[in-house]
């Protein structure tokens, strides 16, 4: 079976930082890949260089078996069939949550208006934002102004959702409603690399966690192996610091 | 029943009456002096100005009422012009400047030519005094006897307004979509849109609306500079005034001019301040009462 996302020997240095060294990971269809490691392990750059937002250096990223990184190809294309939510939302400031929503579906992907505003009322009503779509983002919680922002990113259906730290911006209270989201997309199949800070998260959602330290996947395994008994002394050494400062062990 | 700080019988006020009380008259009285200094200071100031030995002169010269009765409807006249002038510069402005902001950020190789043309124009026309080139386009267009070209002083004056004003008003819109935070872009190309549909739905929408200020002071100090065409013989409101203050040897017309000019760049002017302190609210800042 070939994986929707696979990514081979990627590098990339900004100015004279090498930040990724060479990555392979794959997600196959329907998994989730947790992404995990200090901040600077490069989790965010790996996720904006899939998206094609960065160039990389070396190695491949592929997409359903196809090589997306090829510098003569059209990332527009590419970017239509995956999905990137930021660790900062990124909603746009001067649209409502439904044209948030509608600009992608309406304006890249030539869905008439009206399909799209059904569609995207639809999509909000499922996860609870109904009441939200003519609100302008500056009204919205933060945990809420994330589920727009996933919502946004769902709309145009993508083939596989990136997602970038997207509880790190939040206040403690707000981050168990954007999890429970992405928990529920895991559970209707949807096909996700996440890169996160939450380790009793990724022990629930993932399939298989990658710990990236210094530039490399230094070990990577079932959420189990890798949160009850760490091999690499990288990941033993990080484990300890996050459950240390976090104060509650894993679940 | 008695408050927290309820001082036994009914009668008392409670604390916060008696706060805001105090606060009603800390308020009355600072109406009061603010009032009173400002009857004394400016009474003073015309009482001395009236009472001066040359005051008279200065009222035949400049605060003619005959003079400014019989000047004002020609002024009116004239300044209907430069209102028309304005406006229409204006539009062919905020449009010029638009493409010549576009065209300075634009990232793409192929447009390196349009960059750096860009930048020559905002460079030279904003660094030629506006009379200048109002003579320059004025007089210097009709001189080459092309044909087709217009030689209408009205329409080369607009023209040469148009072209000093679009270079500062593109400095204004680069400045706003410099302003848009880099996110913006990047949260625009990950839904799919194409870097042009991300610059006119995401990037240009965010950076017009910051904008509104800076350029309405651009619009103010155009609608005076409009009469720099009298300079090309468009008799216009100055135009018209300054023609009847030196036959009649009196400059009321001229203030007459002014006071139109003022009727129109106050308003602006306040417009401007109320548009600027709603950003900085908007921006999260807290007012401090005076």
């Amino acid at each position: 079976m070939t994986a929707v996302l696979e990514v081979t020997g990627v590098t990339k240095a900004y100015g004279d930082v090498q930040v990724l060294r060479g990555i392979d990971l794959a997600v196959p269809e329907h998994q989730a890949v947790a992404l995990i490691g200090a901040s600077g392990s490069g989790k965010s750059t790996l996720l904006r260089c899939i998206d094609l937002l960065d160039d990389i250096d070396d190695g491949d990223v592929l997409l359903d078996g196809e090589v997306i990184t090829d510098p003569e190809r059209d990332p527009i294309e590419v970017r239509r069939r995956l999905g990137l939510v930021f660790q900062a939302f990124n909603l746009f400031p001067h649209l409502s949550v439904l044209r948030n929503v509608v600009l992608a579906p309406v304006r890249a992907h030539g869905v008439r208006g009206e399909e799209a505003e059904s569609r995207a009322r639809a999509l909000l009503a499922r996860f609870g934002l109904a009441h939200r779509a003519d609100d302008y983002p500056d009204r919205l919680s933060g945990g809420e102004q994330q589920r727009v922002a996933i919502v946004r990113a769902l709309a145009t259906q993508p083939r596989a959702l990136l997602l970038d730290e997207v509880t790190s911006a939040l206040d403690p209270e707000l981050v168990g409603e954007v999890l429970d989201v992405v928990r529920g997309l895991k559970e209707s199949g949807m096909t996700m690399l996440i890169a996160t800070h939450e380790m009793g998260f990724a022990r629930d959602v993932a399939d298989e966690v990658c710990f990236l330290h210094d530039g490399v996947v230094a070990e990577r395994g079932a959420p189990e192996r890798i949160f009850s008994a760490p091999e690499h002394p990288e990941t033993q050494r990080f484990l300890r610091r996050v459950t240390a400062s976090s104060g509650v062990p894993l679940r | 029943m008695d408050g927290p700080g309820g001082r036994g019988a009914g009668a008392a006020l409670s604390r916060r009456e008696v706060r805001a009380a105090a606060r009603r008259r800390r308020g009355r009285r600072g109406f009061a002096i603010a009032a009173a200094s400002t009857v004394v200071v400016l009474g003073g100031l015309v009482a001395v100005v009236v009472t001066s030995p040359g005051w008279p002169a200065v009222r035949e010269t400049f605060f003619s009422w005959p003079d400014f009765r019989r000047a004002f409807p020609d002024v009116l006249e004239g300044f209907w012009l430069d209102i028309r002038l304005f406006v229409v510069v204006e539009a062919a402005v905020l449009v010029l400047g638009l493409v010549v902001a576009l065209a300075r950020t634009s990232r793409a190789a192929a447009l390196f030519p349009l960059r750096l043309l860009a930048a020559v124009y905002t460079d030279l026309l904003r660094g030629i005094p506006t009379i200048l080139l109002v003579y320059l386009v004025g007089f210097g267009v009709p001189a080459l006897e092309l044909t087709g070209v217009p030689t209408d002083p009205v329409v080369l004056g607009a023209a040469a307004l148009a072209l000093s004003y679009s270079a500062y008003v593109a400095e204004v819109y680069r400045a706003g979509i410099d302003s848009v935070h880099p996110s913006q872009k990047a949260a625009a190309l990950a839904v799919g849109l194409t870097q042009v549909q991300a610059m006119r739905h995401v990037v240009l929408p965010q950076a017009v609306r910051r904008v509104i200020p800076p350029l309405l002071n651009d619009f103010i100090a155009l609608q005076k500079d409009v009469a720099l065409v009298s300079i090309l013989g468009v008799v216009e409101a100055f135009r018209v005034a300054q023609i009847d203050a030196s036959s009649n040897f009196n400059y009321t017309p001229l203030l007459a001019a002014a006071l139109l000019y003022l009727c129109v760049t106050v308003p602006l002017a306040r417009v401007v301040d109320r548009l600027q302190a709603g950003a900085r609210r908007a921006r999260g800042g807290v007012e401090v009462p005076a």
